[in-house]
């Protein structure tokens, strides 16, 4: 059973076999065709009309499924390798482990938001952004430019949420456990604000350019099983017959053969350490 | 130059003109969808519609106007560009706005989020991103 573990314990030897992994997919080419799929339904979800990975109540088992897939083909490279997860709301400052030169790399640099320090850096010519959005090839952060970490607290706020989702089944759904926690509502703005303060490529619609992206939406996944946990019966909404967004029954873009009623348990995949 | 800065100030109140008929364009689009009221409380100002605009910033081009034709159209919607090139922009449902840059952070208006594209670039071009 894969075991997805907190990043902050990994091994040295965890650490590089997981960046090794990364660095193996970005030079085949894996690794772009995520960020190309990623912008693609960024750019194409929204509030009035069909939506699957974002904004709606697909984004938590879209994100799954689209993780899951991710973590798939770094097995294909190397069988010990799980994602790990990113709890912002305890490792929360440019210093902390997770951005040294032996896993993520540090900040972008002041001039030109360059990433120079770890495997990302784009001197090391393993990394070259190449599905973007201008025509910048490195990648960049501004860590702590924009926007606050959420804290515990107001995380737990939104695991306190009783109901998945509520209609209009957008970025404008009120009481909603997946719209607060995908950021579009509530205090600390949860996922969408962690995208804001890493700056750089997570800003944009082509955040996985990033590899953080990857140990953010894990701890996204996690929160969402956690929450599953504590409410046993709330159910995924909406249950059936909704335009434009994805009930719990119908398939999801771009995979087509699989639902949000087949990602609700994880453990066949993985569990979290 | 000077015939430049000038040109700005012409297109400027033209900007402002645009920006008037927006205004009424977007009432009168609310006006044909009445299942589709959005309720505005605490967000004041998002009623009233995108503010075209037309300016120079940080040496930046940005132009924000009703779209007329292309995909933004098919959404009633606001096309941008930076220095000619487009920057794909979203409106919320409360009529908040994003872009492919600031994807994660809402902003009140275009001018706004145009702006902070042009931060972010640091004079770098947009490019079109290939669609599958």
């Amino acid at each position: 059973m894969a075991v997805r573990k907190n990043q902050a314990n990994l091994t040295a030897t965890e650490k590089r076999n997981f960046v090794n992994a990364l660095l193996e997919l970005k030079r085949t080419g894996v690794y772009d065709g995520f960020v190309r799929t990623h912008n693609e339904f960024i750019m194409s979800d929204r509030d009035d009309s069909d939506r699957v990975g974002h904004r709606s109540p697909s984004f938590l088992p879209w994100h799954r499924r689209f993780l899951i897939q991710f973590e798939q083909e770094l097995q294909k490279v190397d069988s010990s390798v799980t994602l790990p997860y990113w709890d912002w709301t305890a490792d929360r400052t440019a210093g902390a482990s997770i951005f040294g030169a032996d896993f993520m790399g540090g900040n972008g640099r002041s001039r030109d938001a360059q990433v120079t320090t770890g495997p990302f850096a784009y001197s090391t010519g393993k990394w070259n952004i190449n599905v973007s959005v201008d025509n910048r090839p490195f990648l960049q952060r501004e860590i702590g430019a924009s926007g606050t970490l959420p804290t515990r607290a107001q995380v737990d706020a939104v695991l306190a949420m009783p109901v998945y989702d509520t209609a209009p089944w957008n970025s404008a759904s009120e009481g909603s456990f997946r719209n607060y926690l995908e950021g579009w509502r509530g205090a600390g703005r949860v996922h969408n604000s962690v995208h804001v303060w890493m700056g750089g490529q997570m800003a944009t619609g082509v955040s996985p350019n990033d590899p953080v992206f990857w140990l953010h939406h894990a701890h996204i996944d996690k929160l969402w099983s956690d929450w599953q946990r504590m409410h046993p019966s709330s159910a995924y909404l909406p249950a059936a017959g909704t335009a434009d967004v994805v009930d719990l029954n119908d398939t999801m873009r771009p995979w087509n053969n699989v639902t949000p009623a087949q990602m609700l348990n994880h453990s066949t995949y993985y569990t979290y350490a | 130059m000077s015939s430049n800065v000038s040109r700005r100030v012409v297109l400027r109140g033209t900007a402002a003109a645009t920006a008037g008929v927006a205004l009424l364009a977007t009432g009168a689009r609310a006006a044909d969808h009445t299942g589709h009221t959005m309720d505005h409380t605490g967000h004041g100002g998002h009623g009233t519609g995108p503010m075209a605009f037309d300016e120079v910033y940080k040496g930046r081009r940005i132009v924000g106007k009703p779209a007329t034709s292309g995909h933004e159209a098919h959404h009633g919607g606001f096309a941008v560009t930076i220095d000619g090139q487009e920057l794909h922009v979203m409106q919320n449902a409360d009529g908040t706005w994003i872009s492919v840059i600031n994807h994660y952070q809402v902003f009140d208006q275009p001018l706004a989020l145009t702006r902070a594209g042009v931060d972010a670039l640091r004079g770098a071009t947009l490019v079109p991103i290939a669609m599958n």
